[in-house]
């Protein structure tokens, strides 16, 4: 018998439609159609009865505020003792986007990377000695937090060719009140916003030779846009694997994603990443209490993995409106999709029925492209220069302000709106940002709607 | 007005008729859906009432602290509970109630993000008036899931621990002094003053967003959420009516307050932890549900609405679905006053534990019963859009 998804609706609307024709749904037969504040944080639509369970209780744990051990509840215990965040869910809330801060605020929703020039063993980021490759604004009562984090923006003016002006935000970053030690003025850093977690499933589930297809790393299309895939040193298999997620792809799985973010984000261990995110020279950190080895079990590590990867994507909107077919015909015209890949298939992962050959569209082709000066971080990670980032998938980028009420968007939160975002695009992508700026005023805002409806 | 006109309906139309085209569904439909926004009308007058009786009885105990007068604020928390949960079953379509359950029923609660808990006697908004020196209605509406989906500051829960406090008592509910709003010699909680400051606030914004509601679905205006929706055409508010049971009975009910306590067996996951009241929960949702289908709401005055509810569109629609829902609707009301009170004793031990058991078999009847509803809502929109051909 039939499990029904959260929403009827996406049962009941099965069938031909002007929308279905104009826009499959964005996750194939797992997306869901909801608009609201939990329009991210919904199951798969096709994953029914039993196979729930596990998600369920990944939710649980995805927001639950973790504890300083010893706790009367040893299941949650252990977060730290340098940390940026108590909860999953306080960055990724709702399962969707952080944001940077107000001006003179703290770090709450993003984090800061940092490394120090060259690279270490398989290209990886070479870590301060002390510092790490994190900063961890937040340690427990008594442990001096690794730094606060200060944000500053310089403005830029600019104009559409029309002549209507535009204001970019250039940030600069500085550390503050280092807790341990000055820090390297040599120091790259490279702020990361959180992003959203649903969908991660079905971006796993693409064939690698698919994304191998993609690549065109010496340009032989002679198309001006490259793209190529990160390879990424995985620790525990001592192979270099294609990366997949996080803002340069530096991960190559959702497992070794959460086990990264359990590490770096919450200092809780792993069986996956088994050491704090602390080293010997930060004493105080070095003499907190462990919670237990490892602070996160392995049934509830696997539960937040199924979690991450069960969480459904949200259907576009709108599709059959004129102004948003015109912006879609112009995301085509600008070649947006020479990155943005609107559609990608799925392969056979038989642990995943519901997430095997699905056609979806998630608006991204998961390698890494020059973006230009503009977003240069300097900061390289296993292949991606500080220049190149992953084309992030652009499905339900449209949902965020109502899931969080900000529309800030780039890694770093830069650009505070879509337009914002596009002016920052440079490099392999500067030939369809300067089209985009030459457009007339309608022909942005029907591309800017186009993306809005995804 | 706080409602969304938006995207869901826009969809809606968009996917079952181009807009005015369609022919008017026949008195039936027309008659459920008057009525539903009758029932939802009484539903969330009643909750305004009761959290009402509920803001006196908070009143009572914060002028004058002591052990009765504590023990009435907490039957009054636990009155005002019955009305609202059989309200959840209007939740999950983007209503009015989804812009502000947020703040008004979210759980589960990270204690410690409030006041003082074991273990961690300087925790919480309380006890950091140098990070929070001032509580208004404002400053905790803005800190209300701030750090997370469970720094939760406000609504039911918040009012629960701090009437409560923590349930360190495997026999019975949180046993939190009166003593702790006292300030003075025999206090025995730092900040009282704020304490005191913070129960009062929580609970007039939840009466504060018991009123929006209840004018949101009041007859007679114009401009509220249910003039839009008696309005709208009768297969989208339909589809609306039935995800509301659907969504609560599957997703909410079945999953997020059943599966995950019965799978991590942790008094943390329990909805109504500090008070012990989780099985009265899961009964008034269960019964919300059982409202909807029948048409029929036996008021806080004990008074009896009654009008034509889904179970009689379907039997005029689907006699056999309609058999076969009523069937599931009664079992899930008896499954749900099945479980065992406490509830965190019942999801304790073994499978075979007759708290388990009963909590299985609950998990069970709501899952099937959002099947049939999903069926339902399936084969209403359905017989539209062959209509229409």
């Amino acid at each position: 018998m039939r499990f029904p998804g959260h929403l009827l609706l996406s049962a009941a609307l099965a069938g031909p439609t002007a929308m279905a024709r104009a826009e499959s749904p964005a996750g194939g037969d797992t997306t869901v159609r909801l608009t609201s504040r939990e329009a991210f944080a919904q199951p798969l639509a096709n994953l029914h009865g039993d196979r729930r369970t596990p998600f369920f209780v990944g939710n649980s744990f995805f927001n639950q505020n973790w504890v300083a051990a010893p706790a009367s509840t040893a299941a949650r215990d252990g977060l730290g003792p340098l940390f940026n965040a108590r909860s999953c869910s306080a960055c990724h809330f709702k399962d969707g986007r952080g944001a940077p801060p107000d001006p003179g605020q703290a770090f709450s929703t993003m984090l800061l990377r940092i490394s120090l020039p060259a690279s270490g063993p398989h290209g990886s980021p070479l870590p301060d000695p002390v510092y790490g490759t994190q900063i961890q604004n937040q340690a427990l009562p008594g442990i001096p937090p690794e730094a606060q984090v200060h944000v500053d923006y310089e403005m830029i003016a600019g104009s559409f060719d029309d002549g209507e002006s535009y204001t970019l935000r250039r940030p600069l970053y500085r550390l503050e009140n280092p807790g341990y030690g000055p820090v390297s003025p040599e120091l790259r850093m490279s702020p990361r916003v959180a992003p959203v977690v649903f969908g991660l499933g079905l971006l796993e589930a693409v064939p690698e030779q698919t994304l191998a297809a993609l690549e065109d790393p010496d340009d032989r299309d002679g198309d001006g846009i490259s793209g190529r895939l990160n390879r990424v040193w995985d620790e525990k298999s001592g192979r270099l694997l294609i990366g997949r997620f996080g803002w340069k792809a530096e991960q190559p799985s959702v497992a070794r994603q959460v086990a990264a973010a359990f590490h770096g984000d919450l200092g809780l261990t792993t069986s996956e990443i088994p050491r704090e995110n602390h080293g010997p020279s930060q004493k105080a950190a070095a003499a907190a209490t462990s919670g237990g080895s490892p602070e996160v079990s392995d049934a509830i590590f696997d539960s937040v993995v199924y979690y991450c990867r069960t969480l459904a994507v949200p259907a576009a909107r709108d599709a059959a409106d004129p102004v948003v077919r015109r912006g879609r015909e112009l995301f085509g015209q600008l070649r947006c999709d020479a990155c943005h890949t609107p559609e990608l298939k799925t392969g056979e992962w038989p642990e995943f029925p519901e997430l095997s050959h699905q056609t979806i569209r998630p608006y991204t082709d998961l390698l890494l492209h020059d973006l230009g000066e503009g977003l240069d971080d300097g900061r390289p990670v296993f292949g991606a220069s500080g220049r190149e980032w992953r084309t992030p998938p652009l499905w339900g980028i449209g949902l965020v302000p109502k899931v969080n009420g900000h529309s800030f968007l780039l890694h770093d939160g830069r650009a505070r709106d879509l337009t914002e975002a596009i002016l920052w695009h440079g490099g392999e992508a500067r030939g369809s940002q300067e089209k985009f700026r030459a457009l007339p005023k309608a022909d942005r805002q029907a591309l800017l709607r186009f993306l809005e409806s995804l | 007005m706080n409602f969304p006109r938006g995207p869901l309906v826009v969809l809606l139309l968009l996917a079952f008729s181009p807009a005015g085209s369609g022919g008017e569904k026949p008195a039936l439909e027309r008659t459920v859906i008057q009525h539903y926004a009758t029932l939802v009308a009484a539903s969330y007058e009643d909750s305004l009432r009761e959290a009402e009786k509920l803001q006196a009885a908070v009143g009572s105990f914060l002028d004058q602290p002591s052990a009765t007068t504590l023990a009435t604020a907490r039957a009054a928390w636990i009155a005002a509970r019955k009305p609202y949960l059989q309200t959840e079953a209007f939740r999950f379509y983007e209503g009015p109630i989804d812009e502000i359950d947020g703040r008004l029923n979210a759980w589960p609660v990270d204690e410690a993000y409030i006041d003082r808990v074991e273990g961690d006697p300087a925790a919480g908004i309380i006890n950091r008036p140098n990070l929070h020196p001032e509580l208004s209605l404002e400053v905790l509406e803005e800190l209300n899931e701030k750090e997370g989906e469970r720094s939760i500051c406000t609504g039911f829960h918040a009012v629960e621990f701090l009437l409560w406090g923590q349930d360190l008592d495997p026999r019975g509910p949180g046993d939190r002094s009166h003593f702790d709003y006292i300030t003075g010699k025999d206090a025995t909680a730092p900040h009282p003053e704020r304490r005191r400051e913070f129960l009062r606030i929580v609970t007039e914004m939840l009466v504060r967003d018991l009123r929006t509601l209840s004018n949101d679905w009041a007859a007679g205006n114009p401009d509220n959420y249910r003039a839009w929706f008696t309005a709208s055409s009768s297969t989208p508010a339909l589809q609306r009516i039935l995800q509301g049971v659907a969504s609560l009975s599957s997703t909410e009910l079945a999953g997020e307050r059943l599966i995950v306590p019965y799978e991590t067996k942790e008094q943390e996951d329990e909805h109504s932890c500090f008070s012990d009241t989780t099985t009265l929960d899961m009964e008034y949702n269960a019964l919300g549900i059982a409202n909807v289908h029948s048409g029929s709401y036996r008021r806080v005055d004990g008074s009896l609405l009654e009008g034509p509810g889904l179970d009689a569109l379907l039997q005029a629609r689907a006699p056999e679905l309609a058999a076969r829902l009523a069937t599931q609707v009664a079992a899930s009301l008896a499954a749900a006053r099945a479980i065992p009170a406490p509830f965190d004793q019942a999801v304790l031990g073994p499978d075979s534990a007759p708290g388990r058991v009963a909590i299985h078999t609950a998990i069970k009847a709501f899952q099937e019963q959002a099947v049939t509803l999903s069926e339902a809502a399936a084969l209403l929109a359905k017989s539209r859009g062959e209509s229409e051909e």
